[in-house]
């Protein structure tokens, strides 16, 4: 704050558009990311889908930490640290379930699952001492939007409904594609584990420039329309939302095909009970616009991915180790679309997928090549020149451009800063 | 008469043993149409995630082709530009315990467990496994009516897998 200050060290390692190769290896860097943006802002932890019932749980992560989403007996979800607060034991070893309780197997303490400790064995043993300050470690702030559920380990900051901004309305147009307006997670992840620093895999997925050559082989064979959304000529843009987030916004494409459903590679006339039901939720004119605009293809900062048909977490678990945690979009009330969701996400992502195994290629690449001496920097100008700002004010680029990195850089930039 | 079940058990195992051998060489050396050609024509190449596999109609997994995917897999290594396999991971597997668990007359269920050791540009990394098979008899030659490869380490975090498993 002080005007005698120098500019800071993040200001010399990141300008307009360039970034410093030593933001993706350096582990103090990465340490220093886990204060202030892992363990500060809001994360995306899991869905409330997940744990549908009174007393279900699952295991979810924010960066290294393991957090145990669970819903208590009154239906109240809660993030709870893996940590016996006797002596440190892990707690919980099963991925998911349903229990009311959690009982350390060391010395046998047993936490409610709000997360408060409710026995201990041989209780004479603690006489004076107040049960109440020794429940479990829990991310201190939690909220959610539409079922996706958000943890922040900052006590106080901005609300969850500030720091989603206008990836609010992102996550609005995707669950406007079930009939019922709510999506689940209900497919179990693939969890897809990278050699890679974790921002190489968040500027990649609103990357449009990779596409065409990193998805040649698949492109070429599957007969898909991706590629084209990428191509120089595509009428399609990449936005940048602000606070970290950004979107490749692919309706003008699909707008100009004017085809309900081709967003999904498909017809409306494949799925008439879908197609019924979503006229009947909002009316035909509407719904056939929903249709044909689609899912969003957005990065949600700092580690939500919504991929049309999927969504990825990304985990920050070291400076060059990352894993993505990938599972199909399920919309309620469209079983049929829902198959196809699955197909067509266990085919395309995870460890053997026809896409995610070559972008994670480039991402295990970049992290290695990024080691060289010289040159130093990244340069991420692409599209700088043509930038413009939209009807409602934010900033973006053709499909191909990097306004999105940009974007994230400066955001990134801030947190860093800030004390 | 026992001697004699005995003896077709023997004669069927040495036939199921050659042809998952052969399998096994053909992957490694990314002989892929040769590959291609073992499958029947209704072939499921299943390779679950998070343990023995659930409801692959349901649940994620980390392959789930049916014989027009495996084809499209085998074209997209054919374009060249399957950059994950470029240049091609270095392979060598073991397989063994290779039992017949149960057989009809023109079928035979197998079990078998694998340990492949992979090599590329990020390291190495083993790949050890419990395979099944159901093979079928068709026009006289053995083919692969279902190949389910329950990976030891699926619970886990895992690399990218983009060679024949
Ligand atoms: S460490 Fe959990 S009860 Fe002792
Ligand atoms: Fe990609």
């Amino acid at each position: 704050m002080s005007v005698m200050h120098g500019p800071s060290k993040w200001a010399s390692l990141i300008r307009e558009e360039h970034v410093h190769g030593s933001l993706y290896v350096d582990p103090a860097i990465f340490e220093a990311e886990l204060e202030k943006i892992w363990y500060r802002t809001w994360v995306y932890v899991g869905h409330a889908s997940e744990v549908p019932q009174p007393n279900d749980f699952v295991m979810k992560s924010i960066g290294p930490q393991a957090v145990i989403m669970t819903r208590d007996s009154a239906g109240r979800i809660h993030l709870l640290l893996n940590r016996c607060s006797h002596r440190g034991n892990q707690l919980c070893l099963t991925r998911k379930g349903n229990a009311r309780s959690f009982t350390c197997p060391y010395h046998g303490w047993s936490f409610a699952n709000d997360g408060q400790l409710r026995a201990v064995p041989y209780p004479s043993g603690y006489e004076g001492v107040d049960k109440g300050g020794l429940g479990l470690g829990r991310v201190p702030r939690i909220d959610s939007y539409k079922g996706f559920v958000f943890g922040s380990f900052a006590a106080q900051g901005p609300s969850l409904e500030q720091h989603l901004g206008a990836a609010r309305e992102a996550i609005d147009r995707l669950v406007a594609n079930s009939p019922e307006g709510e999506i689940e997670i209900t497919a179990g992840f693939l969890k897809h584990r990278v050699k890679s620093n974790w921002k190489f895999l968040f500027e990649n997925e609103t990357d449009g420039y990779h596409p065409q050559f990193v998805h040649a082989s698949i492109f070429s064979v599957a007969d898909s329309r991706i590629g084209g959304l990428y191509g120089a000529k595509s009428t399609a843009v990449t936005r940048y939302l602000g606070d970290g987030h950004s979107e490749n916004d692919l309706r003008p494409e699909f707008r100009r095909m004017g085809n309900r459903l081709a967003w999904f590679g498909t017809f409306a006339e494949k799925f008439p009970d879908y197609v019924s039901r979503m006229q009947g939720a909002y009316g035909a004119d509407k719904a056939d616009q929903i249709m044909i605009d689609g899912t969003p293809h957005i990065m949600v900062f700092p580690n939500l991915f919504i991929a049309e048909i999927q969504i990825f977490v990304l985990q920050a678990v070291a400076v060059d180790d990352t894993v993505q945690h990938v599972t199909a979009l399920q919309f309620k009330g469209a079983p049929e679309l829902n198959r196809r969701m699955r197909q067509q996400t266990m085919g395309s992502v995870g460890s053997a997928g026809f896409l995610l195994a070559d972008d994670a290629e480039m991402y295990e690449r970049t992290q290695r090549g990024v080691q060289s001496r010289d040159p130093e920097w990244l340069f991420l100008g692409r599209g700088k020149h043509r930038e413009r700002v939209d009807e409602q004010g934010f900033l973006v680029g053709d499909v191909t451009d990097e306004v999105a990195s940009r974007g994230f850089w400066k955001h990134y930039r801030s947190l860093m800063d800030a004390e | 008469m026992m001697n004699a079940i005995a003896e077709i058990d023997e004669t069927l195992l040495r036939e199921v043993t050659r042809f998952i051998f052969r399998e096994a060489r053909l992957q490694d050396d990314h002989a892929y149409d040769a590959w291609e050609a073992l499958w029947a024509d209704d072939g499921i190449y299943w390779v679950p995630a998070n343990g023995e596999g659930g409801d692959p109609e349901r649940e994620m997994s980390l392959i789930y082709d049916n014989r027009s995917r495996i084809a499209l897999r085998i074209k997209q290594f054919q374009t060249g530009k399957r950059h994950t396999q470029m240049p091609r991971s270095r392979l060598r597997r073991i397989v063994s315990n290779v039992e017949i668990l149960a057989r009809d007359a023109d079928s035979v269920r197998v079990t078998a467990n694998a340990v492949v050791y992979e090599s590329n540009a990020r390291g190495e990394t083993v790949w050890p496994s419990r395979n099944e098979y159901l093979l079928r008899r068709v026009d006289g030659e053995l083919r692969m009516a279902l190949k389910k490869v329950v990976l030891v380490n699926n619970e886990q975090p895992l690399y990218t897998l983009s060679f024949l498993i």
